[in-house]
């Protein structure tokens, strides 16, 4: 991959313009491909929001809808919405209910207030507090519900949200040169030739 | 010889496909070579989770 100062690239042959490459990167964090769609790269645009997007969404149904949401408690640290936060604004609704939550949760007893309703039907909020393990909550209720289907969406959704990171690399940088296959081999002949060549110089 | 059903394997099928195709979309332009790369990441990774598989199920079977 060769790059010049116009932000054009030459990959598989073929000349990219990359725009705005901060833009476009943001782009593809916001919407998984809308970074390669601002970037004309239409292909590429259509194939990562389908894969992403299908695979978060799957994710999210397996999932009953409640495996993605933002929380940082004792006994609820939620680390993998970090992870998920990479398909970005299909994540951010999570960020307004924790904030809901929070509002609604009092500091010192550490209990949800009674009146307190989610947003959207629960879309992506928090559980009740407070999480405690060991014990039944809300949390332990998503499982039972949904059984293998809460821990496969989560994993689901945060590969979708990894793989747009790639995907985040590609729109500002292109395609990454190293296949990920390891060392491309040479054709025989082209090796055998090469020797010959320096066996040649050598005498 | 599994403790869970087969089926749960249904799972690994949209991944794969999703992860392959992104994976190669992410290191080619071209769209030929986007499937190439997509086919060989596939390929690869599920012949190393199947010899995984394997080396699980000896290990269960002699102990």
């Amino acid at each position: 991959m060769a790059a010049d100062s116009n932000n054009t690239i030459l990959v598989d042959g073929e000349r990219i313009d990359l725009r705005n490459r901060t833009l476009a990167a943001f782009l593809a964090w916001l919407v998984p491909g809308a970074g390669h769609f601002y970037q004309r790269r239409y292909t590429k645009a259509s194939l990562f929001m389908v894969c992403i997007l299908s695979t978060w969404i799957l994710g999210f149904a397996l999932g009953g809808g409640h495996v993605v949401y933002a929380s940082w408690v004792s006994g609820d640290k939620r680390w993998h919405y970090f992870l998920q936060a990479g398909v970005g604004g299909a994540a951010l609704p999570a960020l307004i209910q924790v904030n809901r939550m929070k509002k609604a949760t009092d500091p010192v007893s550490g209990q949800t207030a009674k009146q307190y309703e989610p947003l959207w039907g629960g879309f992506m909020a928090p559980p009740l507090r407070p999480v405690r393990e060991n014990q039944a909550d809300e949390v332990s209720a998503w499982y039972a519900r949904r059984g293998a289907g809460y821990e496969m969406g989560t994993w689901y959704t945060v590969i979708a949200g990894l793989l747009n990171i790639l995907v985040i690399y590609d729109a500002y940088g292109g395609p990454l040169s190293v296949p990920i296959s390891g060392r491309r081999k040479e054709p025989k002949e082209d090796a055998d030739s090469a020797d010959e060549d320096a066996k040649e110089e050598s005498t | 010889m599994l403790p869970i059903s087969p089926t749960y394997l249904l799972y690994y099928l949209p991944l794969i496909i999703a992860i392959a195709l992104v994976f190669g979309g992410t290191r080619h332009e071209n769209t030929q070579l986007i499937l190439h790369h997509a086919w060989q990441t596939g390929r690869w990774i599920t012949s190393f989770m199947g010899v995984i598989f394997v080396v699980i199920c000896v290990l269960d079977w002699m102990l």
